[in-house]
C-alpha cells in the first residue's frame, strides 16, 4: 500500500475511534465500562434539549422600575423620620420618582442637603424636590436584575432540579431552564412569587374598620376598595385576608385595615421551615429572625401590646394575631390553611429571600416528557428511513462507487455524532431535522465528484486520471456550495432561539464533516483501488 | 452507467420569458403573503403573534367539535383547534392574549378535565409567549433573512462576479418568497420553524445555483467565441443530471422526515420539499437568465 494512503486510513480510523469514545456516554454500553473509564474518559456526550427530554423554559422580565419606586418610597420614610427627629414640621410626599418636601425652609433645606447629598436637590417655590440621579437609578435597576437572578437561583437550588440553567438576557430579562420538572405549575409559582414578607400593625381603632364586610365574594376586591376609598384615615391602607374553611375547603376573603407603614420585612429572617400544628396537624411555616430582626421584633411587639400584627406576604394578609406581650427571641409562625407542598414552597421562598422587584412572565415553553420521547422515536425512524433511501439510491445509480459513497455517508454520521458529543452539544428536535438533512446533503459532494469523474471518463481518460482530475475540478464547486450553507447556518445560530440554534449546530457540523469525509475518505478509497490494481474500468 | 438524463440539449434560456412569468406570479403571491404577515393578517404561529398553545394527548379518540363546544362553554374565547391525526392529540391555540403565568393553559386543562371526566389526558406541551417576545422573535427572523441574504450576496460576489451574485440572490429570494406564498395559500402556520426551513432552503438552493454557475464560468473561459447564451445553455445541460441527483438525495431525506418525523417537523419537511423543487427549478430557469440579462455579453467582465 502506498504510504500516503496508509496514513490517511490510519487518520480516518483514529477519528472514528475518537468519535466512538466521545459518543459512548449516550449509549447504554457506557454503564458497563470499567470504573476508570467512566471517571477519566468523556462522560457527558450529547445533551438532550428541553424539547426532547421535557422540561420548562421560562423567560421573565424583572420589573426593575418597581425596584426604583420602592427605593423612592424608602427614601420618603427615612427623610420623614430624619426631619421629625430634628423637630422640623414638614410634609414629605412621593410624586412619581420625585420626593417633595414642603415647606422649604432654610433649615429643612440644610438638613436634607446634609443627609442626602447623593440625591439631586432643587427647590421650586415652597417645595424642595429630591430625586435620584440617572446613574443611581440604573444601578438600582441593574442590581435588581442581578439580585433577582441570585434569588431565583437559590429558590431553584432548594426546589431540587438537576442541571438548571439560569442566566440574564439583555438588560432585565432572566432565562430559567429546568429540565425534567414534573410539576411545571408549582415550579413557575415558586420562581415567580415576589415573596415580600411584611409586618404591619392592624388599625382597629378607626371606626371605618367596623363597617367592613366580614367576607366578600371572589373578585370583589376592587369594589370594596372603591367603596372605602377616601373614607379610611390618612396613612392607612386596605389589604385582604384569605380564609379557607377547614371542612369545605371554600376560600373567602375579607378586608383588613392596616397602618401603611411596614414595621418589619422578611429581609431580616434567618430561618424558615415547615412545622406541624399539634392540634390539627396542619403545616405552618415557622420563621426566625436574625439578631437585628429579633431586636426590632421585640421593640415592635413591646410598643404594640394588645394590638394586632398582620403578617403579609405579597400583599395578602396571612394572619393577624393579637400581640399578647413583648416577644423576645425572634420567633414567629405564619399560619394559614396551607397544603404540605404549599408550606414547603413558602419556606423555600422565605429562606431564599424576596425578589427585589416583581417578575413578569414573557415566555413559557413547557414540554411533557412523553412528547419528547415520541419526538426522539420519530426522529430515529425518519433518520433511518432517509439514510436507507439515500444509500439504496446511490448504489443503484453509481454501483460500486455508490457503495464507496455510502461508506463515506456512514463515516459522516459516526463523526457527526462524535463531534456533537465532544462539544457536549445540545440536541433539539430541529437539530434532528438538521442531522437528517445533513445526511441528504452528505452524498452531494460525492455526487458532484462522481459526475465529474463520469465527464472525465467520457473524454477517454484512464480511471486513475479521471479520479484525480474529477476530484480536483469538483473541489471548488463542493467548497462553494458548502460555504453558502454554512453562512445560513451561522445566521440561524446567531438569531435563533434554543431549538433553532440546535438545528444550526447539527447542520453546520454535518456539512463541515462532509467536506472531510468526501475529500479525504472517498478519495482514499479510490486511491487504494487504483494503487492495488491497474483498473481498466471504473464502476461508476 | 445509469443515467437519469443523457446528453440533453434543452434551450433553457430560450424559455426564460415563460419562466419569468411563472416566477413573477409566485413571487407576487409570496410578497403579498409577506405584507399580510407584516400586518398580522396571516396565520402567524404563537411564537410570532404571542399567545398560548396547549397540546393534549387523550387516552381515547375525541371529536374536535366536542372539544370546541366544551371550551366555548367554559368561557374560553378566540382560540382554534387542530387535530393531530392518529394519536388522539389536540392542539389548542389562543392568540393575542396577555399571558399571566399559566392562566390560560390552566383554564383550558381545567375545562377539559371537567367536561371529559372519563377520557384521561396528559399535557404534552404548553407554550406561552408574551406579545413583547413575539415581536422580538418576528424582528429577529426578519433580520436573519436579511443578514443571510447579504452574506450570500457578498460570498458569491467574491467567488464569482457581482452579476452572478445578483442572479444567485434573486433566485434564492425567489425560492424563499415562493415557499412562503405557497404556505400562505395552504393556510399553514407561519412560525419560527418555517423561517428555519426557509433559511435552509436559501442555503441549499444556492448549492444548486453554484454548481450551475461553476460550470458556466468554466465554459465561458474556454469557449470565448461562442455566444454567452449558448454557453450557458450548454453548461446547464451538462450539469443537469447532478443538479437533479443532488436535489433528489436531499428530497429523499426530506420525504422521510415528512412521513416519519412526527408532527412538529411535518410542516418543516413540507417546506423543505416544496423549497427543494422550487430551488432546483430556479437555479436553472431564474439564476442564469438573470446573469445573462445583467451581464450581457461579458458576464465575466473584461478578461
Amino acid at each position: 500500500m502506498n504510504k500516503s494512503i496508509f496514513w490517511r486510513f490510519l487518520f480516518i480510523g483514529l477519528t472514528v475511534a475518537a468519535a466512538i469514545v466521545f459518543f459512548l456516554p449516550n449509549t447504554p454500553l457506557f454503564k458497563s465500562m470499567p470504573e476508570w473509564w467512566q471517571k477519566n474518559m468523556p462522560n457527558k456526550g450529547i445533551v438532550l434539549g428541553l424539547d426532547l427530554q421535557g422540561g420548562l423554559h421560562l423567560v421573565f422580565e424583572v420589573e426593575a422600575d418597581k425596584a426604583v419606586e420602592s427605593t423612592v418610597e424608602r427614601y420618603v420614610i427615612t427623610i420623614r423620620e430624619m426631619l421629625q427627629k430634628k423637630k422640623l414640621q414638614t410634609e414629605v410626599k412621593k410624586n412619581g420618582l420625585n420626593i417633595e418636601v414642603t415647606p422649604a425652609g432654610q433649615d429643612v433645606l440644610a438638613a436634607v442637603k446634609e443627609g442626602y447629598s447623593n440625591l439631586d436637590i432643587t427647590t421650586a417655590g415652597q417645595m424642595i424636590i429630591l430625586r435620584m440621579n440617572d446613574k443611581e437609578m440604573s444601578f438600582i435597576k441593574d442590581n435588581a436584575a442581578n439580585q433577582a437572578l441570585e434569588t431565583i437561583r437559590n429558590r431553584v437550588d432548594q426546589f431540587g432540579v438537576s442541571e438548571p440553567t439560569i442566566h440574564r438576557q439583555g438588560t432585565n430579562e432572566i432565562v430559567v431552564q429546568l429540565p425534567g420538572v414534573k410539576d411545571p405549575k408549582r415550579a413557575i409559582d415558586l420562581i415567580g412569587k415576589t415573596a415580600l414578607l411584611e409586618f404591619k400593625i392592624v388599625d382597629d381603632e378607626s371606626p371605618v374598620a367596623a363597617q367592613f364586610p366580614s367576607s366578600i365574594a371572589p373578585g370583589d376586591e376592587e369594589r370594596v376598595l372603591e367603596q372605602f376609598s377616601g373614607k379610611i384615615p390618612e396613612g392607612d391602607q386596605i389589604l385582604f385576608e384569605k380564609k379557607v374553611n377547614r371542612e369545605t375547603g371554600a376560600v373567602t376573603k375579607f378586608p383588613v385595615l392596616l397602618k401603611k407603614e411596614t414595621v418589619l420585612t422578611g429581609a431580616l429572617l434567618s430561618e424558615a421551615r415547615v412545622t406541624l400544628d399539634t392540634q390539627f396537624s396542619t403545616p405552618h411555616v415557622s420563621i426566625a429572625f436574625n439578631p437585628e430582626g429579633a431586636k426590632r421584633f421585640e421593640e415592635i411587639t413591646a410598643a404594640n401590646v394588645k394590638k394586632r400584627l398582620a403578617i403579609i406576604l405579597d400583599n395578602t394578609v396571612y394572619s393577624a394575631p393579637v400581640i399578647q406581650e413583648r416577644i423576645s427571641g425572634g420567633n414567629a409562625q405564619i399560619t394559614g390553611s396551607f397544603g404540605m407542598d404549599e408550606a414547603k414552597d413558602l419556606s423555600i421562598v422565605l429562606k431564599a429571600g424576596a425578589l427585589p422587584a416583581p417578575l413578569k412572565m414573557l415566555q413559557n415553553v413547557t414540554v411533557g416528557p412523553s412528547l419528547g420521547s415520541d419526538s426522539i422515536e420519530a426522529g430515529k425512524m425518519a433518520g433511518i428511513a432517509g439514510t436507507i433511501a439515500v444509500a439504496i439510491f446511490m448504489i443503484i445509480y453509481y454501483r460500486l462507487s455508490g457503495v464507496i459513497a455510502d461508506l463515506a455517508l456512514l463515516l459522516n454520521i459516526i463523526l457527526l455524532f462524535g463531534a456533537m458529543a465532544s462539544l457536549n452539544a445540545t440536541l433539539t428536535l430541529p437539530g434532528i431535522a438538521g442531522i437528517i438533512l445533513a445526511i441528504g446533503m452528505a452524498v452531494d459532494s460525492n455526487v458532484l465528484m462522481f459526475e465529474r469523474m463520469r465527464d472525465e471518463l467520457r473524454t477517454g481518460k484512464t480511471p486513475r486520471s479521471a479520479v484525480d482530475s474529477g476530484y480536483k475540478k469538483a473541489f471548488w464547486t463542493i467548497f462553494d456550495s458548502h460555504v453558502t450553507t454554512l453562512i445560513t447556518a451561522a445566521v440561524l445560530f446567531q438569531f435563533g432561539t434554543g431549538p433553532i440554534k440546535g438545528f444550526a449546530v447539527t447542520l453546520s457540523l454535518g456539512v463541515s464533516i462532509n467536506l472531510y469525509t468526501a475529500l479525504i475518505g472517498t478519495k482514499s478509497v479510490f486511491d487504494l483501488i487504483n494503487s492495488r490494481h491497474d483498473v481498466k474500468k471504473l464502476s461508476i | 452507467m445509469l443515467e437519469i438524463i443523457k446528453n440533453t440539449n434543452i434551450d433553457f434560456l430560450g424559455k426564460r420569458n415563460i419562466a419569468f412569468i411563472f416566477s413573477g406570479i409566485i413571487s407576487l403571491i409570496g410578497i403579498f403573503a409577506m405584507v399580510q404577515i407584516a400586518t398580522g393578517q396571516a396565520n402567524l404561529g404563537i411564537d410570532f403573534a404571542g399567545g398560548t398553545s396547549v397540546q393534549l394527548k387523550f387516552e381515547r379518540p375525541v371529536k374536535v367539535h366536542d372539544i370546541r363546544k366544551a371550551l366555548e362553554d367554559g368561557g374560553i374565547k378566540d382560540f382554534d383547534l387542530q387535530e393531530l391525526t392518529g394519536e388522539n392529540k389536540i392542539l389548542i391555540r389562543a392568540k393575542n392574549i396577555e399571558i399571566q403565568s399559566g392562566k390560560v393553559s390552566e383554564q383550558v386543562t381545567g375545562v377539559i378535565s371537567q367536561k371529559f371526566p372519563d377520557n384521561n389526558f396528559v399535557v404534552d406541551s404548553t407554550t406561552e409567549i408574551g406579545p413583547k417576545v413575539g415581536g422580538k422573535l418576528r424582528a429577529d427572523a426578519g433580520m436573519a433573512i436579511v443578514v443571510a441574504t447579504i452574506g450570500i450576496l457578498i460570498y458569491i460576489a467574491i467567488r464569482f462576479k457581482l452579476n452572478f451574485a445578483v442572479g444567485a440572490t434573486v433566485a434564492t429570494f425567489h425560492d424563499v418568497t415562493a415557499v412562503l406564498g405557497i404556505f400562505y395559500l395552504l393556510g399553514k402556520e407561519i412560525n419560527l420553524i418555517l423561517v428555519t426551513a426557509l433559511l435552509t432552503i436559501a442555503g441549499y438552493s444556492l448549492t444548486d445555483t453554484v454548481v450551475v454557475f461553476d460550470r458556466i464560468r468554466e465554459n465561458l473561459r474556454i469557449r470565448l467565441k461562442d455566444p454567452v447564451e449558448s454557453v450557458m445553455n450548454l453548461s446547464i445541460n451538462e450539469v443537469l443530471s447532478r443538479t437533479i441527483v443532488t436535489s433528489l438525495t436531499v428530497l429523499l431525506t426530506s420525504v422521510a422526515l415528512f412521513f416519519f418525523g412526527g408532527e412538529v417537523l411535518h410542516d418543516f419537511s413540507l417546506a423543505m420539499i416544496i423549497g427543494l423543487l422550487i430551488g432546483t427549478y430556479s437555479s436553472v430557469f431564474v439564476a442564469s437568465p438573470i446573469v445573462l440579462l445583467w451581464g450581457g455579453n461579458k458576464p465575466l467582465g473584461k478578461k
